[in-house]
């Protein structure tokens, strides 16, 4: 998605020359004035968006949810202290220096938003969906979790208790899904095909095992 | 692990200028002109604008507070990276279509 695209095909009035619109010329101003004056370097923008684009993912969260449901030693020591658990699996840096892992059992359910802007645990799950940081769920998330819940297809029952997790910059909240019934013959590897980006947010759970294969 | 990845968006960047935004800024909190928590705070103060509702905290509003926090440490001000901007506009408009725009291009330079 990253690779220079510098031409819009939507503006036949400019046949002869190119076009950039006023945020991708303000972009690139501000990039080669940062360039000129020594304060990033190319290579490492692009090693960046390389790492953001293709490597950096929910599915890293989902091994390390595979491995919580797999190994209770390793789940144990990722509730008591997340961070060192998901170094574990070689899965850590920016955005992910103080990781929470909250659990959801059969009668309680968590819910994790940004309410001030957008923090998000980019380690395990990748840079945030557009509705994450959209000011809808920021604050709908807080208020009416039933309701938001419901509005991604969720509906819990009466009784299951709802905990809304606020991350910021300094402590970034994921849950643990509920492992789904029927997958005790899952390897490891098939268990995590099944944790969606949106169940380790709390928005989702898990696929059923017929889907996820 | 495809199917997850792509639920409702094909990537997490909508256009490469946002994905350039999200490496400068990044880059520069390693380089360590602000911290995380910096960050996040004046980002939470670009959401929100005086008497008017909260914003989304998209890359459009990444960008503006890159800006202001940018000129705030002194780094850059808002009238050279105007100057500059306006000088990609008219490199873009001198520059063939299909070819990659280059500042060189700008037919006038500012001195």
């Amino acid at each position: 998605m990253a690779q220079d695209h510098d031409h819009h095909h939507d503006h036949p009035g400019h046949a002869h020359g190119s076009s950039l619109t006023p945020i991708e010329a303000r972009v690139r101003a501000l990039e080669s004035l940062l360039l000129e004056k020594g304060y990033v370097e190319a290579d490492a923008l692009e090693a960046l968006i390389e790492m953001y684009e293709t490597r950096i993912g929910p599915h890293n969260g989902a091994r390390v949810v595979a491995r919580a449901w797999t190994d209770p030693a390793y789940r144990e020591r990722l509730l008591a202290d997340g961070t060192p658990a998901i170094a574990e699996l070689g899965i850590g840096g920016r955005g992910g220096e103080h990781m929470v892992v909250v659990e959801n059992t059969a009668d309680s359910h968590n819910l994790v938003v940004c309410t001030l802007c957008s923090c998000y645990p980019w380690p395990v799950l990748g840079l945030p969906p557009v509705w994450y940081k959209a000011p809808p769920y920021r604050a709908r998330a807080v208020i009416d979790p039933r309701g938001v819940l419901a509005e991604f297809g969720l509906t819990l029952p009466e009784a299951t208790r709802i905990t809304v997790w606020d991350s910021t910059a300094e402590t970034r909240f994921m849950v643990l899904p509920l492992r789904p019934a029927g997958t005790e013959s899952l390897s490891e590897a098939e268990l995590a095909a099944l944790v969606t980006r949106d169940s380790m947010i709390g928005t989702g759970v898990p696929l059923a095992p017929e889907a996820g294969r | 692990m495809t199917a997850t990845w792509r639920s409702d968006e094909p990537g997490p960047f909508a256009e490469p200028w946002e994905a350039q935004v999200f490496a400068l800024v990044v880059a520069l909190q390693e380089r360590g002109l602000f911290t995380p928590e910096e960050w996040a705070h004046a980002l939470g103060r670009t959401l929100r604008p005086e008497g008017k509702p909260e914003a989304a905290a998209d890359y459009g509003r990444w960008l503006a507070t890159l800006e202001t926090l940018l000129a705030e440490r002194g780094v850059t001000d808002s009238a050279s990276v105007q100057a500059r901007s306006d000088a990609f506009l008219r490199a873009a408009a001198a520059t063939p279509h299909g070819e990659p725009i280059r500042l060189a291009n700008d037919p006038h330079p500012s001195p």
